[in-house]
């Protein structure tokens, strides 16, 4: 019998493989569109069906009579009367892309990690119990089978959890979504939902027509059960249909197929009246078979088996084995998606949180963080199923399955202020989603989890508080001690964690992230279209069109478009605007201008999603990265100006020095040729001219002397001029008198010519007494000026007037005489060679004041044109000890 | 009646080296030593050559050469550049002002009155 059971299970989960992986597939080549059909999305809302609701129901009929409506009762009434609550869940869930309820409530609360966190602790530890919970039917009913076979419970149990973790892994794992959906996982459970549906529903109809013999004689024998008889308590009613109905919203795998996996927000039309009518055929036959149960099987009997016992006792081995099927649907469906949606969570909110601060500092590519997403998600599924197994263990398998799911209820249902709060209610706030779920979650840990594990507290604990503190008792908080326990733990943490909600969000201020959120979150249906994912709308093609060539290129984005037309097999230029072209547009423009203004761009464009904070803080960021190259690329851009300007005032400096070059070569050959002139001209006229006289020979020949010499001066000139520009002078240092050097000058410029008119004054101070430098090169620069001051002075009767005096390290010697002086307009370039001012005739080659200079730069002075004076005037200043330099 | 070549020059021994040399062939030669006011002086003078220096004082020989060949009493006017800018870029730009004859100093005192007689006799 076990291994019949064993194969039909492993037969039973394989044929789920099947339709998982055959929706995946279908899903993966666009043919899913009757895979979002609102008939599945109905049925995959029926994982709120567990084997809870499968065996547990009965039981709960069997002792506490009609109150199992109750958990019937909550779903239902959100669905008919709260619809527009799911929607506006649906929506955000879009809108924002929320992954998970911990996703949502961190998103609304700006992004706070520690309520993501938190919320996904809360999430795991309410689960728990619920996965325990699971295991314990199958294991329950594997045992009701297999009576008398060798198999513990707890083996088979941990066997059952090993099995729905891989199960849970190959299909929830397989792949990263964005919208975080599961087209096979979706598929397998809307099956699991027909088959579970039709096993209670043939126990039933066995039960009424088969064993009870009709509508008649079942309305007779509730009537005479004690199943009628059970009063109806009102707390507990009102408290458990509040508990079922928030459960509903806040459970995180009911958030997983309610909000994420909705592909469609028209699908709540179709569940709003499917999902309850479901709902009502799965109570259908509750009370019968409970009734029947109670009144067929031998008291004692386990009445959460009543389902599969039954048609046991009755010996209807297929119908059981049916019944069996139906409750191992329940129980997995619900692990699968369970575990699923919190190791979303996990990996979200705790693992890539720690990951990324991890390895902040090392280069991150997608395929990494996507191996590591994915490896979490695998761990955390394991985690979670043997952390339900863990409690289904020390809890010994011995609670009833309603009770074990009312604790799970009761835990999850403390996210309810906060989400309900964060998106109806601007005003709330990360402070105050913060303290009500703390103080929530340890109200419910201390008043009704911890007592669900059994012995946790001792009975003087119950009976007087903690340290004798009455108002502390678990299970009669500040005194209250009518209520029951269950209503009571609910009671308690339910308004002190909308309190704590409500006065936190109050006292405390939102960050400017949160109230944006906030507002995002709040008037969703302002910020979005009704328009439904990317799909649909053939005139956005256009828009897109023209967005993409912006972007990539007029070319480009042709050629893009082109390509899919073909794909598509259509016609023109412009392709339908199907999902996978939208992400293929989002990879290419991605490329071009980051993932998330890519997203941001194509949302605004197809109008699916409207921009959330986090995509425009994200493509702040990239905006921030892009300004950055661009910086840089302005630097460099600067710098090779720069250089290049460099460059071209090099260019033009050598430009410069060349012309500078052939001018002075031109000017040299200039020089030369001049005297040369003469020279061969007389020259020639001599040698020809037999019939010259003697007065004119001598001159002929006294001319050729004459510009002879001034040839030699000038090449001697060019010469010592080459040596001074090309630094290689040697100098000659030595110490010496100015007034020794002045006289010296003046006597050599004397003897060059007897018959001087000029008359020289010298004014030295007798302190000025010596200088060291190079005398000769000194005194060679004041011949010069003396000559020039000879040759140049024009008045009547020249005088030439040399002073000398000390300042500071320098000494200052000036040439001024009486002439006519220097225009103002040659001053600037007298120094310059060849330059000579107006029209003067005396046979200088106009290197001299171009030496000078030259031989005072050598030796650390400088020569300068005295304005101020009538006379030219020149002045020279020169250390009056030579320093190297 | 001898023919006048008018000579502006500003070097004094090639002055006296030149006009020793035409007059000794026969021609009158008129001398002038600066670029100011050569224009006036041919215009006055008008003689029947020009021998030209470049590096005058106060205007180069070929900013006197331009302005001639604008003036139409001067335009035929034989003109002999004698230059100690023996460039070739020197000789273009005095070959396109119209220059008679272009010649480089030193020059060889034969070349000089050759080129003189050839301009005159013409």
């Amino acid at each position: 019998m076990l291994n019949l059971l064993i194969g039909v299970c492993l037969a039973y989960v394989i044929a789920l493989f099947a339709v998982a992986f055959w929706a995946e597939r279908a899903s993966m080549q666009g043919r899913a569109n009757w895979l979002r059909s609102p008939m599945i999305y109905t049925l995959s809302l029926s994982i709120y069906c567990t084997g809870w609701t499968f065996y547990g129901a009965v039981g709960y009929a069997a002792r506490s009579g009609l109150e199992f409506v109750t958990i019937y009762l909550g779903p239902s009434l959100v669905l008919l009367g709260w619809w527009w609550v799911l929607r506006k869940l649906v929506r955000i869930g879009r809108v924002q892309r929320v992954t998970s309820i911990a996703d949502l409530i961190s998103s609304r609360f700006g992004k706070s990690n520690g309520l993501g966190v938190l919320v996904t602790i809360l999430a795991i530890v309410g689960t728990t119990p619920y996965i325990a919970l699971q295991l314990q039917s199958v294991t329950l009913s594997f045992g009701a089978f297999a009576n008398s076979e060798s198999l513990s419970n707890n083996t088979a149990a941990l066997w059952l959890g090993a099995g729905l973790a891989l199960f849970t892994i190959l299909f929830g794992t397989r792949n990263l979504d964005v919208h975080e959906r599961h087209h096979g996982v979706v598929m397998a459970i809307a099956v699991e939902a027909v088959v579970k549906l039709c096993a209670l529903v043939a126990v039933g109809v066995f039960v009424v027509w088969g064993v009870l013999g009709g509508i008649g004689p079942v309305l007779h024998e509730i009537d005479t059960s004690k199943v009628a008889t059970w009063d109806v308590n009102g707390n507990r009613w009102i408290a458990l249909t509040f508990l079922s109905g928030a459960a509903f919203l806040c459970l995180p795998r009911m958030f997983q197929v309610l909000v994420v996996e909705n592909a469609d927000e028209g699908h709540l039309h179709t569940a709003s009246w499917a999902f309850p009518a479901y709902l009502m055929l799965m109570s259908l036959f509750v009370i019968p078979i409970a009734v029947a149960g109670l009144k067929i099987l031998p008291t004692g009997s386990n009445p959460d088996l009543f389902v599969l016992s039954l048609p046991l006792s009755l010996e209807q081995d297929a119908l059981a084995m049916f019944a069996f099927i139906g409750g191992f649907s329940s129980a997995t469906s619900m692990v699968i998606v369970a575990s699923l949606a919190l190791a979303t969570m996990v990996s979200n909110h705790i693992v890539m949180p720690i990951w990324i601060k991890w390895s902040e500092h090392r280069v991150r590519e997608f395929g990494d963080v996507r191996r590591i997403i994915l490896i979490s998600r695998r761990f955390a599924i394991l985690l979670i199923i043997l952390l339900g197994y863990i409690y289904y263990w020390i809890s010994g398998g011995g609670a009833a399955l309603a009770a074990i799911g009312l604790v799970s209820f009761a835990g999850v249902t403390q996210v309810l202020p906060a989400m309900l709060g964060g998106i109806f209610w601007r005003g709330a706030n990360r402070i105050g989603a913060t303290a009500g779920l703390l103080v929530g979650f340890a109200i419910w840990l201390y008043t009704l989890f911890l007592p669900s594990l059994g012995n946790v507290y001792s009975a003087a604990f119950l009976a007087e508080g903690p340290w004798g503190i009455w108002w502390l008792r678990p299970q009669a908080l500040f005194g209250v001690t009518e209520l029951d326990p269950l209503v009571h733990a609910l009671f308690w943490s339910m308004s002190l964690n909308a309190l704590a909600f409500f006065v936190g969000s109050l006292i405390s201020f939102p960050t400017p992230i949160e109230r944006l959120q906030g507002a995002q979150i709040v008037n969703v249906y302002d910020h979005s279209p009704t328009q439904r994912g990317w799909s649909g709308r053939a005139a956005q093609s256009e828009d897109l069109m023209i967005m993409a060539q912006r972007i990539l290129g007029v070319k480009q984005a042709r050629a893009l478009f082109q390509a899919e037309v073909q794909n598509q097999g259509g016609q023109g230029y412009l392709p339908d605007p199907t999902p996978e072209f939208l992400r293929t547009l989002e990879r290419e423009l991605a490329g071009s201008v980051g993932a998330a203004t890519a997203h941001a761009m194509i949302g605004q464009t197809v109008g699916g999603t409207s921009v959330s904070v986090q995509d425009l803080m994200a493509v702040a960021d990239e905006a921030a990265q892009i300004m950055e190259y661009s910086n840089r690329l302005e630097e460099q851009s600067r710098e090779l100006t720069r250089t290049a300007q460099e460059l071209q005032s090099a260019n033009e400096k050598l430009t410069q020095i060349s012309i500078q070059k052939d001018a002075f070569l031109s000017q040299v050959s200039h020089e030369l040729r001049t005297p040369m002139t003469s020279i061969l001209s007389f020259a020639q006229i001599l040698r020809d001219g037999a019939s010259l006289k003697g007065q004119d020979q001598s001159r002929y020949a006294s001319i050729i002397h004459d510009e002879s010499v001034r040839l030699t001066r000038l090449l001697d000139d060019l010469l010592d001029l080459s040596v001074l520009e090309n630094g290689q002078v040697n100098l000659n240092i030595a110490k010496g008198r100015v007034q020794d050097l002045i006289d010296r000058s003046i006597a050599t410029v004397v003897a060059g010519d007897a018959a001087m008119q000029m008359q020289i004054t010298c004014k030295i101070p007798d302190d000025l007494h010596s200088l060291t430098t190079d005398l000769d090169r000194l005194g060679q620069v004041f011949i010069n000026l003396i000559s020039n001051a000879k040759k140049y002075c024009d008045a009547a009767s020249p005088k030439l007037q040399i002073s000398a005096h000390q300042s500071g390290c320098d000494v200052i010697i000036d040439f001024v005489d009486n002439g006519i002086g220097i225009p103002a307009q040659d001053r600037d370039f007298i120094f310059e060679k060849f330059a000579r001012v107006g029209e003067q005739k005396t046979g200088g080659a106009g290197l001299g004041l171009t030496i000078c200079k030259e031989i005072i730069a050598r030796l650390g002075g400088e020569i300068t044109y005295l304005s101020g004076h009538r006379g030219a005037a020149f002045r020279v200043q020169v250390p009056v000890n030579f320093h190297a330099a | 009646m001898a023919k006048t070549v008018l000579l502006i020059e500003d070097e004094v021994n090639i002055i006296e080296a030149l006009s020793f040399i035409l007059s000794r062939d026969g021609w009158d030669v008129v001398t002038h030593s600066n670029g100011h006011d050569a224009n006036e002086v041919i215009t006055r003078r008008e003689p029947d050559l020009v021998v030209l220096d470049v590096m005058l004082p106060g205007k180069s020989g070929f900013d006197i050469l331009r302005d001639l060949r604008r003036d139409p009493r001067h335009q035929n006017r034989p003109v002999l550049m004698l230059t100690a800018r023996g460039q070739s870029k020197d000789r273009d730009m005095a070959e396109q002002l119209g220059v008679s004859k272009f010649m480089t100093k030193p020059f060889s005192n034969a070349d000089v009155r050759d080129a003189v007689n050839e301009l005159l006799s013409g």
